[in-house]
């Protein structure tokens, strides 16, 4: 057997995409101009599709922070965080990032997808139990590949399949961690997160929750959904990511667990690999500061959700099942959702497309993610080109077609 | 065979949701694993205990999954995820339902 006969299937799916023309997979920004614009394919494109949801990556005050920060301290740290990669800024980032949360401990990470690996694999071992989503992140599936402990899946954002799981063990003795998120990254839906906890509390479980997408979009101070929902003090551990508000890369955990700082012995997603580099500690903190003294840029961004996900709907797409900063658009199936990007790129507008394994159910999707910073005309031309592309391909009802069902 | 009590349950529009507590033959388990895979069934070899589902049906590796938490809340069982991946056949879906029943 060849080393890549096992990714047949998936090879010959991706032929399928690639002979459709451009590559979704490795598509390149040629030069990228604003969180907004880059050149793409040689011409200007409006980006609908990069988790920059405050638009953060082009802040003055968060580039000049970086800038200061190189001149200061160099480029890079050149070791981890338990050998001579910890700078005074990376423990201040720490307590700034506990602070925002009123929790005791915060771990920061080189990146999200590194804090779920070494977290979750790390909290459940050998005798315990780690109960996930259904539709978790991939970092959360690969945890869940790491960890001694039984795993279980239950349904996508409902707690009564959960307190199933939970009933089932009985007295089993062990540990039971539950692992949610605050928005779901494919379909731009938030958890229930309070009737979780409640599951959680009556069969005495721990509760850890990926804000990655909802860090700065959800709560009165953009803490995500433990802080709209009122429960941060019932989530034991908060993971979250400074990749797509914060502009920059990295990850962190908070907790007020008395023994948390054990984790930075153990985990070794944190223990064997290099520190974040001293600008990006620099630009994370000033964007943290950012998003506590400008709420006006979480407003913004769900403006531009509604804007997005009303005109589409009302042009008939199928979407997501709530407003969120993330718009999937359903499409029929993995060809269509293909040439439908392609086309968007066509027409100059960039979002993800995203294709079965890695949705959820098997769904094909346009995955739209909204900015601070997108103007209305711009979200209301998407929404004009891609009623017309909906159109051409079959996916809305032509207009001839429709206007004659009035009748 | 089925009683008719059974069949009653079966036809009951919320059965597919309804948990079974009382016991269940082997047979039905299979019956219920097989019911769930006939979407993916390959032309018209039938699915027996011997299916391998990964590589017989035209099921993915997700699906599966999806499927296992459909039969979990079925019977009552919780499957852990390192057992799924150790399991081929139908037949070894059936059992490891049936064990987790018995030992339940
Ligand atoms: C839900 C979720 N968790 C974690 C991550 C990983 O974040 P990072 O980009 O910091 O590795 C992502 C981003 O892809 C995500 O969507």
């Amino acid at each position: 057997m060849g080393l890549f006969d096992r990714h047949a299937g998936l090879l010959d799916a991706y032929r399928d995409v690639r002979t459709t023309g451009y590559d979704p997979f490795q598509i390149r920004m040629e030069r990228v101009l604003s969180p907004t614009k880059a050149i793409i394919n040689g011409r200007e494109t409006l980006l609908v599709g990069t988790n920059n949801y405050f638009g953060l990556t082009f802040d003055p005050s968060c580039m000049e922070a970086a800038i200061e920060a190189i001149r200061a301290e160099g480029t890079g740290t050149t070791g981890s965080r338990i050998a001579n990669g910890s700078y005074s800024e990376h423990v201040a980032l720490e307590k700034e990032i506990a602070e925002f949360y009123g929790k005791k401990h915060c771990m920061v990470f080189t990146t999200g997808y590194q804090a779920n690996l070494g977290v979750i694999s790390t909290l459940a071992g050998q005798g315990d139990f780690l109960l996930i989503d259904a539709d978790s992140h991939a970092s959360i599936y690969d945890a869940c590949k790491m960890t001694q402990a039984e795993v279980v899946r239950f349904k996508h954002n409902d707690p009564s399949s959960l307190e199933a799981r939970l009933r089932r063990l009985g007295d089993k003795p062990g540990n039971r961690v539950v692992v949610l998120e605050g928005i779901y990254s494919m379909l731009g839906d938030s958890a229930p997160l309070r009737a979780f906890v409640d599951v959680c509390k009556k069969y005495g479980a721990y509760v850890l929750i990926d804000e990655a997408h909802s860090l700065g979009a959800l709560g009165e101070h953009g803490r995500g959904l433990c802080e709209s929902t009122g429960v941060i003090d019932d989530c034991h551990f908060i993971v979250g990511t400074f990749s797509k508000t914060l502009g920059a890369i990295g990850g962190y955990c908070v907790s007020d667990d008395p023994d948390f700082d054990i984790l930075r012995v153990t985990v070794r997603s944190y223990m064997f690999t290099a520190s974040l580099p001293p600008s990006i500690v620099a630009s994370v903190r000033q964007a943290l500061r950012v998003v506590k003294a400008r709420p006006e840029l979480r407003r913004q961004l769900w403006d531009n959700v509604a804007t997005l996900y009303d005109g589409l709907k009302a042009q008939g797409f199928t979407l997501g099942p709530e407003h969120g900063p993330v718009v999937g658009v359903h499409l029929p199936d993995r060809m269509t959702a293909i040439g439908f990007w392609r086309a968007m790129l066509d027409a100059g507008i960039y979002v993800n497309v995203a294709v079965p394994p890695a949705t959820p159910n098997g769904v094909s999707l346009l995955r739209c993610s909204l900015c601070a910073v997108h103007t209305k005309e711009q979200l209301d031309h998407m929404v004009e080109v891609m009623t017309g592309i909906g159109r051409q391909f079959g996916v809305l009802p032509d207009k001839q077609l429709r206007a004659a069902g009035a009748r | 065979m089925r009683t008719a009590h059974e069949l009653t349950v079966e036809n009951d529009g919320i059965a597919d949701t309804m948990i079974l507590t009382r016991s269940v033959s082997r047979a039905e388990v299979v019956r219920e694993i097989c019911a769930h895979l006939e979407p993916y069934q390959v032309g018209e070899k039938p699915i027996t205990g011997e299916t391998v589902i990964a590589k017989d049906l035209t099921i993915d590796s997700l699906a599966i999954m999806d499927m296992v938490m459909e039969l979990e809340d079925r019977f009552d069982v919780s499957i852990p995820m390192s057992v799924i991946a150790e399991i081929h056949t139908v037949d070894q879906l059936a059992d490891t339902i049936g064990d987790l029943r018995a030992r339940a």
